[in-house]
């Protein structure tokens, strides 16, 4: 096994707080490539996670050849994790998209652009003359960058006039934009990744560092093997390897995450743990807030989430001693029940503690795909660019402004359309053109037997832009093929608000395009105008699309005018806001309790976290006059579907180390494929007593939606609950069959969190079968 | 005194709107947001109507803790039903006809509340105006969704 999949985390360089965290160059090289054959090194970052790895492309006769850590990055210093290593493979691999494909009589034949571009619209100005925008829908990426999204934004929600735009780092991050927006009135993340170089209490809720950002556990690890380690907290119901160097590790069941977290404030309050000068300085809420929690004691937690009662207190008393508390909070807490209320719990324990804006004193409310920062701060995925408030006239006017539009030009009666909405107006017919670019809803998105059944409707026009067949272009009208990172300029931003160019390293393959091109292609045609009859879209590439942006961003709380590509590409990282008054960009934001949550200044006025139901303008100015941080508690309540005698389990869903989305990409990186080539189910020592399930044994695991049949893995999760790794589709199965019983989504419930929209992906109820002692067969 | 007159009153509306709720999640089981989120809105209402007969008892109205609200097997039907409405684009009016009535159920019930706060004032009865209190701020919770969810809903619903 190569040494990397062993050692995913690579080799200990200890620090100790306070201390900057030592480099560590990593490289990968293809088999027979030195450094002396290396043509030229071209900068970027990682697209494979949210941690913003930055590393050099090696280019060597055309092609790309290996990648080396960035030393002087902030980001990783040099190291880069499995993925970062060798996932770069993928760009090479030889089934790329490389012509644009159209239907005809039932099938997807090669076609050019020409062909694939005017049937595009012809049929958007078709359903513009007979029904209206609202008949258009986009779904786009967390994958593309930040020129293309922006693009994305104003071409369909100033050009085409849609509200139907979204991204689907709906599944993997709505919910942190959600609870930073709810507590803090803005998106854009609090602390940074430095704050772990300070941090003597690491918290981390639902989130599995370990797996989803190699290269930032193992700075936790170099600060765990340094002197004075920090403690570190987990919640999580499985045992991951951040639970075995935890402090207290937390295992509740799933769905239960908020009172859990309601259970801890109790506590930090009831003991006094609370910082009462900052709450009375820089907060609003704090006396609903401990009306809610009041109730919630440890014993009165420990009955629903099923973890003792002394295990609740003993976390609470380390997060209420911390002299620097640093929390993050991911997937486990995201894609579960009650997911912006859990999370905006997170956000009141920093809070309540004082514990922001100070080195080591920090909140991460992560991302999960790498570039989802962008496509919040664009507008593209259920906001409007530039944080502007959708539901504040004048903010609406600013962008309008931007856009050479008037007001009305903008739809703004409601939110930007999420994706589970947009796809039961494709259900019930209202949507009948929906532009899918980078993302694979037919393996991504819950209950797939809905989705397919979905996306294969006849009334529906489904183009798919995207570099590799997938089982989403499968269903599709026309398929773009599209050039991919290595093979386009832009810029990204990770989860840290840390900026990263990302150079042309080769061609893209064939006529495959940039998502910019094709984009600034589709306007063109479309010839979309602003007001004065200019073109709507005035930019032509890469730099002139920032450029555009830069402006769009200015004022703004992700102010992006103080950066330009040549300064990211010397400099490497730069966390914005970067202007000419912070020219090396903010490392944390609301240092000495300024917050962006002024009436006329946030991003939103806020949601009932259990209802979603926004709160009106004038009910904002009154809860929160001088824009200060907000406290926000909520009631615990059951989840949708809970265990029942026909289905006792439930079930939880997740990455593994070695993939990334679909697989599109990890499983053509021969090493990430060989490490987890398939997919596996968890289950618990005693529960597979219980049901005689030996490891290795094939489990049938059905929910009322569907099954799925995997070998069993006997681990460390608690008992009554399974994990499948998700997003494993059937693009590369072996088997004869359709491949239906190996994506975990096919058994995942259609329900969403109110606030977030995020989808449930871990609380389905689902029974267990060995088919290897029943007698059935692969 | 008609204090208990209008919490006779009250336990109607309420049931009511507990009833309102309950069917617009079985007849809209394709629109996740009503279907899930009207089982927990309605729940907030019976929870209001037991609390209401047991403290209605103090003006002598003997009212019901547990009105019945509909049995599992015509639940079924509808959800049925409704599966079959998905696909149909008038799926999309009926939500809204329902909407509109649970906000004005919702409304009509927020009067109620109204009404047995300032009675509950006048007599001093400490946990009716506790009880008015919490239930009414449930119930605005209540309304500002029924209204949201037929906002973000309309534009879509009316131009298709």
């Amino acid at each position: 096994m190569d040494a990397r999949i062993a050692e995913p985390w690579g080799a200990r360089t200890p620090y100790g707080p306070g201390e900057t965290w030592p480099e560590r160059v990593d490289s990968y090289l293809a088999d027979g490539v030195s450094e002396a054959d290396v043509e030229r090194w071209v900068p970027t970052a990682s697209i494979l996670h949210s941690n913003g790895d930055a590393l050099d492309v090696a280019v060597a006769g055309g092609r790309i050849v290996g990648v080396r850590g960035r030393a002087h990055d902030r980001v990783n210093h040099g190291r880069l994790g499995p993925k970062d290593l060798y996932g770069w493979q993928a760009n090479n691999s030889t089934d790329r998209l490389t012509r644009p494909l159209i239907r005809r009589n039932g099938h997807l034949v090669e076609t050019d652009w020409d062909t694939a571009m005017d049937a595009i619209v012809r049929r958007t100005r078709e359903l513009l003359d007979e029904h209206g925008p609202s008949a258009i829908g986009f779904y786009t990426s967390g994958q593309l960058f930040l020129e293309e999204y922006y693009t994305l934004g104003v071409l369909a929600h100033g050009g085409l006039r849609t509200n139907h735009v979204d991204g689907n780092t709906r599944l993997c991050t709505a919910t942190s934009a959600e609870a930073l927006k709810q507590s803090f009135g803005c998106d854009g993340q609090p602390g940074s990744y430095a704050d772990v170089d300070h941090a003597d209490v690491i918290a981390l809720f639902g989130h599995n560092m370990a797996a989803t950002q190699t290269v930032l556990w193992s700075r936790i690890l170099d600060r765990l093997a340094g002197p004075n380690p920090p403690q570190v907290i987990c919640v999580d119901p499985r045992r991951t390897p951040v639970a075995e160097h935890a402090t207290v590790h937390l295992a509740p069941l799933p769905g239960t995450n908020l009172a859990l977290m309601n259970a801890l404030l109790h506590e930090v309050i009831v003991n006094g743990w609370t910082d009462e000068d900052y709450i009375a300085a820089h907060t609003v809420g704090y006396d609903e807030l401990a009306k809610q929690v009041k109730p919630c004691t440890p014993e009165w937690a420990a009955e629903i989430c099923r973890v003792p009662a002394a295990d609740i207190r003993a976390a609470a008393r380390v997060v209420g001693s911390a002299q620097r508390l640093l929390s993050t909070v991911l997937q486990g807490f995201y894609q579960s029940h009650q997911a912006t209320a859990a999370a905006v719990q997170v956000n009141n324990l920093n809070l309540l503690r004082g514990m922001l804006g100070k080195p080591g004193c920090g909140i991460l409310q992560m991302n999960g795909q790498p570039t989802a920062e962008n496509t919040r701060e664009c507008g593209a995925d259920g906001d409007l660019a530039g944080f502007r408030n959708w539901s504040s006239d004048a903010q609406v006017a600013d962008l309008a402004r931007v856009w050479g539009l008037d007001m009305h030009d903008i739809p703004h009666y409601s939110p930007p359309t999420h994706v589970m909405q947009q796809l039961r107006y494709i259900e019930e017919g209202s949507i009948r053109m929906w532009w899918v670019s980078a993302t694979n809803p037919a393996v991504s998105l819950p209950e797939l037997a809905r989705i397919r059944s979905i996306l294969a409707q006849e009334r529906l026009f489904l183009v798919v832009q995207d570099i590799f067949p997938t089982e989403t272009t499968e269903l599709a009208d026309v398929v773009l093929p599209a050039a991919t990172w290595a093979e386009k300029e832009g810029t990204f931003t990770n989860a840290d608000r840390t900026v990263h160019y990302s150079g042309r390293a080769v061609d893209p393959p064939g006529d495959a395009r940039s998502d910019l091109d094709i984009f600034l292609d589709y306007a063109r045609r479309l010839d979309l105008r602003n007001r004065s009859g200019e073109p709507l879209i005035h930019w032509t590439d890469p730099a002139s699309a920032f450029a555009a942006w830069q402006e769009c961003s200015r004022g703004r709380p992700c102010d992006y005018t103080g950066l330009s590509y040549a300064m990211l590409r010397e400099r490497g990282g730069v966390q914005w806001p970067c202007t000419a008054e912070n020219p090396d960009g903010t490392e944390r934001l609301y240092v000495d309790g300024k917050f962006f949550a002024a009436a006329d200044y946030c991003e939103t006025y806020g949601r009932d976290l259990l209802t979603g139901a926004p709160m009106e303008p004038a009910e904002y100015r009154a809860f929160n006059p001088d824009g200060k941080a907000m406290f926000k508690g909520a009631e615990y309540t059951p989840p949708p579907e809970t265990p029942s005698d026909d289905h006792p389990f439930v079930l939880t869903t997740g990455r593994t180390l070695y993939h990334f989305h679909t697989r599109t990409k990890t499983a053509r990186a021969p090493q990430l494929d060989a490490a987890a080539p398939e997919v596996w189910v968890e289950v618990s020592a005693p529960d597979a007593e219980r049901l005689g399930v030996e490891e290795g044994d094939l489990l049938e695991i059905r929910s009322p939606r569907g099954s799925v049949r995997a070998p069993a893995r006997i681990g460390g999760i608690r008992e009554g609950v399974v994990f499948l790794p998700f997003h494993y589709g059937y693009w590369d199965t072996k088997t004869e069959d359709d491949g239906h019983e190996r994506a975990a989504n096919e058994l995942t419930i259609t329900s969403w969190d109110p606030a977030s929209r995020q989808p449930l992906f871990k609380t389905a109820a689902v029974s267990v079968r060995n088919l290897t002692k029943d007698g059935g067969q692969r | 005194m008609k204090l208990g007159l209008a919490l006779r009153e009250l336990h109607r509306s309420e049931t009511e709107l507990a009833q309102r709720l309950l069917h617009a999640g079985e007849r809209h089981e394709a629109d996740q947001d009503v279907y899930h989120l009207s089982r927990t809105l309605a729940a907030w209402s019976t929870e209001h109507v037991r609390a209401i007969a047991e403290q209605a008892r103090r003006y002598d109205e003997d009212l019901d803790p547990e009105p019945r609200l509909e049995t599992r097997l015509v639940e079924r039907l509808r959800e049925r039903a409704a599966e079959v409405l998905g696909r149909e684009p008038e799926a999309g009016m009926l939500l809204l006809l329902d909407l509109r009535e649970i906000y004005l159920a919702a409304a009509g019930v927020s009067v109620d509340w109204e009404l047995i706060a300032q009675g509950a004032q006048g007599v001093q009865d400490l946990p009716l105006i506790e009880l008015a209190q919490r239930a009414h701020t449930e119930n605005l919770r209540q309304m500002r969704w029924a209204n949201a969810k037929l906002k973000e809903s309309a534009t879509q619903v009316l131009l298709t």
